[in-house]
């Protein structure tokens, strides 16, 4: 199941990269937010897979039961959802605008903050 | 409740039971006092007069919080507090040496300046945009990432100061921040992401995210894939420091927002990656880094002299003192690749010396740029004829970012190149003065043609400036003279927190009080 | 999306599924759930009845600004973590006071707090993003 995971997440990895080496904006996004994925499932499969109990200390216990998964990653895991989800948002938001102000989804274009025709500083006086 | 299951279990084992004496207090209140008034600010976010006085005082207290508690490290050494008693490394504890107080100290003072400038500087639209929340809440990721002792704790405080920061870059949505911010904005998530990356391996070959944990388990583990990890990590804090290959979203994106914006960022968000790197690469893997100390020279001196270059091809000021970050970026990686603890406490030494020089730098450009109405060099000219005083603390920080005497650039560039001619790279040593000399140029550049021409054309900027406007220039300056004619007091200190990076006995002792506890 | 039976179903749907993130948010203590779900459960909620009624109906029926939300529970999660500075104990652990209300013990406590302010946060932030989409679409 590990071995399967691995490949997966390898997967996920290498859709992210060749997405994110696109020159649309869009095509980034949705590497980054794939990006996010395969870390999340990579930090997933490193709190060990197992089907056969939940990570939850039942009543009584003072320590999880043979063969429950690790449930720190799971919470890791928590955590870098939430955050991957609200700079998702953002960089949605982001997106939009920057479609919408500069009139382009490529970032080859995008030259408004380093115009291509920047004069050099003046050599003497 | 707990108490439901009557089993007798010894909590002393996991719960601190002793009651936390007060002054402990001080290693959470930065960031938790940033987040709290952060937070008033956004409820009270119609009432924008109400925003400068409430962050001025807090950042004022914070500055107050951060000098009480580097005096308290400095009196009885590292300080730690777990939150919600569970003792590390189960709990995320707060541990606080020399080093992370100190950069917590000037971080916040830096904080201050730019608060007060931004009185004069900022609009109502951007304030009633959030201008001092995003601060506030910046200064929040600052004091965590400083103070901070687990390692995934670090990664969730580079996400609220990243967050925040993109709150300030795209203040105002003009066309070209919405161009920087996305640059900005998708390189440095990439970069977060390495480190999370980094981060799950980590948890997967330790099992633990306590740094002082990570220290003990790292001495005694092996087969590990150390390198891996190592290179991962580097990776990563370099692109948040703008280290020379990965460092292209810096220029790009800096000179966008308000130039108070830029003042912070350049102040303080690089310099966070150098802690980071400082305090990941130095304490926990410290073979490694030596293992890779040639890679890092040779990153550090192409980081220095790429960026002098780019200064001396820069037009826009702006852009220009966006280079000059990414030169000091240079020096300090030289300090992390030399490694011993005089090249440490130069990079310590030279990464607050720069907190102080490049926010002030931004600050003066903005001023500059406020009298004459242009942000160019080929536009501007005649300050000095029209504000000889401004000129004059001008040429002084001039002269303290390109590290000449009288100023605080000096010394730990003195310290650098001593530490790298001791242990024979003389060509890392040949690049920092190179670069020193490059930076030099441009910046008496700068002053030849902004202040000392006559401007070449009418100037469309305001007369004169209310004398508040100068006011966090001249005190951030008047640092950097202290700085530079008495710096016995912050090299010592360099060295203490240097000599705690490398030999962290006294950070476990503080985490792990009974000595190793396991 | 004017049609009249989803115009006449949302308001139902949005209460409904208002009470349920309160459910969530308190049962998360002890159970699946908690704060971040609940606000999201709720700002789905109020999204439906974006899509129904317009941006400004629901500017108008959450009375506060998003941000001004997301503030408040911001300062309610931090005053939450630092109530324990007077029992003497570390930041954010958790302190229970069990008062007796109409003869039921009812448990409250800082986590709990602390969780009611996340979800304020979540809900005013996501809200907020939320709102500002749905306002670009609509023009």
């Amino acid at each position: 199941m590990e071995a399967l995971l691995a490949v997966l997440v390898g997967a996920f990895f290498a859709t992210a990269v060749y997405l994110m080496l696109s020159r649309h904006s869009v095509r980034m996004l949705l590497g980054i937010a794939i990006l996010g994925n395969a870390v999340n499932l990579l930090i997933f499969t490193g709190g060990r897979l197992t089907r056969e109990v939940p990570p939850i200390i039942g009543a009584g216990l003072d320590a999880l039961p043979e063969g429950a998964a690790n449930p720190l990653p799971q919470a890791l895991i928590l955590t870098a959802i939430v955050i991957s989800f609200s700079f998702f948002a953002f960089l949605l938001v982001l997106t939009y605008r920057a479609y919408q102000d500069l009139g382009t989804d490529d970032t080859d274009e995008m030259r408004l903050a380093e115009p291509k025709d920047d004069p050099m500083p003046p050599l003497g006086y | 409740m707990a108490a439901t299951t009557s089993a007798p279990i010894d909590l002393s084992a996991a719960l601190q039971l002793a009651p936390t004496p007060a002054a402990d207090w001080l290693v959470i209140l930065p960031p938790a006092l940033m987040i709290g008034l952060g937070a008033v600010l956004m409820m009270l976010r119609h009432r924008i007069r109400l925003h400068a006085p409430i962050a001025i005082a807090g950042l004022a207290g914070l500055v107050l919080i951060d000098a009480l508690l580097l005096w308290r490290v400095l009196a009885v050494g590292p300080v730690t507090m777990v939150m919600g008693r569970w003792l590390p490394p189960f709990g995320i504890a707060f541990s606080v040496d020399v080093f992370g107080a100190v950069m917590a100290l000037v971080s916040a003072v830096v904080a201050l300046a730019a608060a007060v400038a931004a009185c004069t500087e900022i609009d109502d639209a951007r304030l009633r945009y959030g201008f001092f929340p995003f601060l506030l809440l910046l200064m929040a990721g600052v004091s965590g990432a400083f103070l901070t002792g687990d390692i995934f704790n670090l990664y969730v405080w580079f996400e609220v100061l990243l967050i925040s920061s993109f709150g300030l870059l795209i203040l105002g949505s003009e066309r070209e921040q919405i161009d920087g911010a996305m640059k900005y904005a998708v390189l440095n998530l990439i970069g977060t992401t390495l480190f999370l990356i980094a981060v799950g391996y980590l948890y997967a070959v330790f099992g633990t995210l306590n740094m002082a944990d990570l220290v003990l388990k790292a001495r005694s583990i092996s087969g590990a894939p150390l390198m891996t990890l190592s290179c991962l990590f580097i990776l990563a804090f370099a692109m948040k420091a703008a280290a020379f290959p990965v460092n292209f979203w810096l220029p790009a994106s800096y000179h966008t927002p308000r130039v108070t914006v830029s003042a912070l960022f350049g102040g303080l968000l690089t310099k966070v990656g150098i802690y980071a790197l400082l305090r990941v690469m130095v304490m926990l893997f410290p073979l490694q880094l030596e293992e890779l100390s040639l890679v890092v020279a040779v990153v550090a001196a192409l980081t220095m002299l790429a960026a002098a270059l780019g200064m001396l091809a820069q037009n826009d000021l702006r852009r220009l003192a966006g280079y000059a970050v990414i030169a000091g970026i240079g020096n300090m990686m030289a300090g992390i690749a030399v490694g011993s603890v005089a090249g440490l406490s130069g990079a310590i030494f030279y990464a607050l010396h720069s907190m102080l020089a490049m926010t002030a730098l931004y600050l003066v450009i903005g001023r500059a740029a406020a009298l004459t109405g242009e942000w160019t060099l080929s536009a501007q000219g005649g300050l000095y004829q029209r504000a000889p005083g401004f000129a004059f603390v001008s040429l002084a920080l001039f002269l303290a970012v390109a590290g000449l005497p009288p100023f605080s650039g000096l010394w730990p560039k003195i310290v650098l190149v001593k530490a790298s001619l001791d242990i024979g790279a003389w060509w890392l040593a040949g690049s920092i003065l190179l670069s020193g000399f490059l930076v030099t140029i441009a910046l008496a550049r700068v002053f030849l043609l902004v202040y000392w021409r006559p401007a070449p054309g009418p100037q469309a900027g305001e007369g004169t400036l209310p004398a508040a406007a100068f006011g966090p220039i001249l005190a951030l300056g008047l640092l950097i003279v202290l700085f530079g004619l008495f710096p016995e007091w912050p090299l010592s200190l360099s060295q203490e927190a240097a000599a705690g990076l490398i030999d962290p006995a006294a950070y476990l002792g503080s985490v792990f009080p009974g000595g190793g506890a396991r | 999306m004017n049609t009249l039976i989803f115009r006449t179903v949302a308001p139902f749907l949005t209460a409904l599924m208002l009470l349920f993130s309160i459910f969530i948010l308190l049962r998360g203590h002890n159970e699946p759930g908690g704060g971040f779900i609940g606000g999201l459960i709720a700002v789905s909620a109020l999204a439906i009845y974006g899509i129904a009624y317009g941006v400004a109906a629901v500017r108008r029926a959450i009375r506060f600004h998003p941000l001004s939300i997301a503030g408040f529970g911001l300062m309610l999660s931090t005053l939450s973590g630092l109530l324990s500075v007077f029992a003497g104990v570390p930041f954010m652990t958790g302190l229970w006071i069990a008062p007796r209300l109409f003869g039921v013990e009812v448990p409250l406590s800082t986590v709990m707090s602390f969780d009611i302010g996340v979800y304020l946060v979540v809900v005013g932030a996501i809200t907020s993003i939320a709102l500002a989409l749905e306002e670009k679409e609509s023009d």
